[in-house]
């Protein structure tokens, strides 16, 4: 199953964990699952079931709206990253 | 056994000689000889002949065939008065060059005669020291050390991430530090902002910065902008010309704005962000890498973008952002290495891993991209403030 790494920003949607093992075979299919698992992060994703433009989501280190979006193919072993914008800079 | 007087003579008689004036009239010919200078160091740094090669007379042997391997070259040797530089015409003419001539009354009588004189941009012996340990790798060295006393570097908040990027800017002897800040010293910055102190509370950040830097190192010059970057005054504030800008603001608007600004003016952003134990860093190079938009077309709504304010940020982690921050800008700046640029850092404090993510050019990019839609300052709060989606 591929690993998703959730940021700290989406952090207190997932109970706090850093690292999550999805099921899905494309980048829509594993979304689908964290969000049916921890619906909150729905919001934080998608806008009207696109990815948001402030959230990155990754696979190889790649942005997968360099490759095929949300049908951007993932395998077991591959590491997702999700990557919301953050402006913070320690005020 | 000869005198130095007798010997003099003798090598004189041995080599060709010529004047000053001859010497300037085949400068300025189309086939100009090298000069090659032997004089001590601090005569070449008060001042020598233009486009002469310096090397000492003690080291010439060692160094001339690294320093002139075209032993056909035309050579004019000189030194202050004409005598050293007799003796080192005959060695080079030893050595196989075939054409050496030696410059009759030395850089004395070319000075004489009115003709130019190249003063070499030198580092003071305080400045040797302050920077020794620069001078010493070969990527920076003197060449190296000026080009950074005269950068001029732009921070974007006095802040987390601005306090250390600011700090070792100034030690390296960036020489000007502009920084952007309305805010002032509060005791809950303190936990992270390592340029401010417990003596500031109360000072406006910039005034607090420009008094540690400067107290740091006298070479730096600090230009405070006790103001918050907006699209009235950008255009302000980016006449006075920068080489780089730092961006350590803490809010989506100025992020905004200063990536636009900096495509228009073709100015490369060093780019931090932190919060709570992560960080993320990269550089945004106008015309070569992508830009902020093209990572993050929009901003998030404002209720899904929590600040360090609202959601806290571990004191040391803008140490490790606002230093790797330091560092692109110095590579900037000595145009030495590989910049961040199409490249994302993201640190992770609490695991400490470091990921690396690829950024892309956004062709369709409303600023940067092939048919920029955006081509002038916005309401950038508004358009922060808009719902994600319709921004």
């Amino acid at each position: 199953m591929p690993a998703v790494r959730i940021p700290p920003t989406l952090r207190a949607e997932v109970g706090g964990q850093r690292e999550i093992e999805a099921s899905g075979s494309t980048v829509a299919e594993v979304l689908e699952d964290l969000v049916g698992r921890y619906p909150p992060l729905a919001a934080q994703l998608l806008r009207d079931g696109e990815l948001g433009g402030f959230v990155n989501v990754y696979v190889g280190g790649e942005d997968v709206r360099t490759l095929d979006g949300l049908d951007t193919p993932v395998r077991a072993g591959d590491q997702i990253i999700l990557l919301p914008a953050m402006a913070g800079g320690g005020d | 056994m000869a005198s130095y007087r007798e010997l003099l003579a003798q090598v004189k008689a041995e080599i060709e000689e010529i004047s000053s004036i001859e010497a300037h009239e085949r400068l300025r010919s189309g086939e100009a000889p090298l000069f090659v200078d032997v004089r001590e160091a601090d005569e070449w740094e008060e001042g020598h002949i233009p486009g002469a090669i310096y090397t000492g007379r003690g080291r010439l042997e060692q160094r001339i065939e690294g320093l002139v391997p075209d032993k056909s070259r035309p050579l004019v040797v000189y030194c202050s008065a004409g005598s050293r530089s007799a003796f080192a015409t005959k060695v080079l003419e030893e050595l196989g060059y075939e054409s050496v001539v030696n410059l009759a009354g030395g850089f004395s009588d070319w000075k004489r005669n009115g003709f130019e004189v190249t003063i070499p941009r030198v580092l003071t012996p305080g400045q040797r020291a302050r920077y020794s340990r620069h001078l010493l790798i070969p990527e920076v060295g003197e060449d190296g050390q000026q080009r950074l006393l005269d950068a001029r570097v732009l921070l974007v908040g006095a802040g987390g991430l601005g306090s250390p990027a600011s700090l070792y800017l100034a030690a390296a002897g960036v020489g000007t530090l502009g920084i952007v800040d309305a805010d002032v010293v509060d005791e809950s910055n303190l936990q992270r902002q390592v340029v401010h102190s417990t003596d500031r509370l109360g000072e406006p950040k910039v005034l607090s910065a420009k008094r540690t830097l400067e107290a740091l190192n006298p070479d730096v010059s600090v230009v405070p902008f006790q103001e918050r970057l907006t699209s009235e005054n950008v255009e302000r504030i980016l006449a006075d010309g920068w080489d780089v800008i730092v961006d350590g603001a803490d809010n989506f608007p100025t992020r905004y704005l200063v990536n636009d600004a900096s495509v228009w003016h073709g100015i490369p952003v060093v780019h931090g962000s932190i919060f709570r134990f992560e960080g993320q860093v990269t550089v945004f190079s106008p015309g070569v890498g992508p830009c902020y938009r093209c990572l993050f077309p929009q901003p998030p709504p404002p209720e899904l973008a929590p600040s360090c304010a609202e959601g806290g940020v571990l004191g040391v982690l803008p140490g490790i952002i606002g230093s790797i921050q330091a560092n692109e800008a110095l590579k900037l700046v000595l145009d030495r290495g590989s910049s961040l640029a199409g490249r994302l850092l993201l640190f992770d404090a609490l695991g400490t891993t470091l990921d690396e993510v690829t950024v892309r050019r956004d062709p369709g990019c409303p600023v940067c991209g092939e048919s920029p839609t955006i081509t002038d300052y916005v309401d950038y709060v508004e358009f922060c403030n808009a719902p994600a989606g319709l921004g």
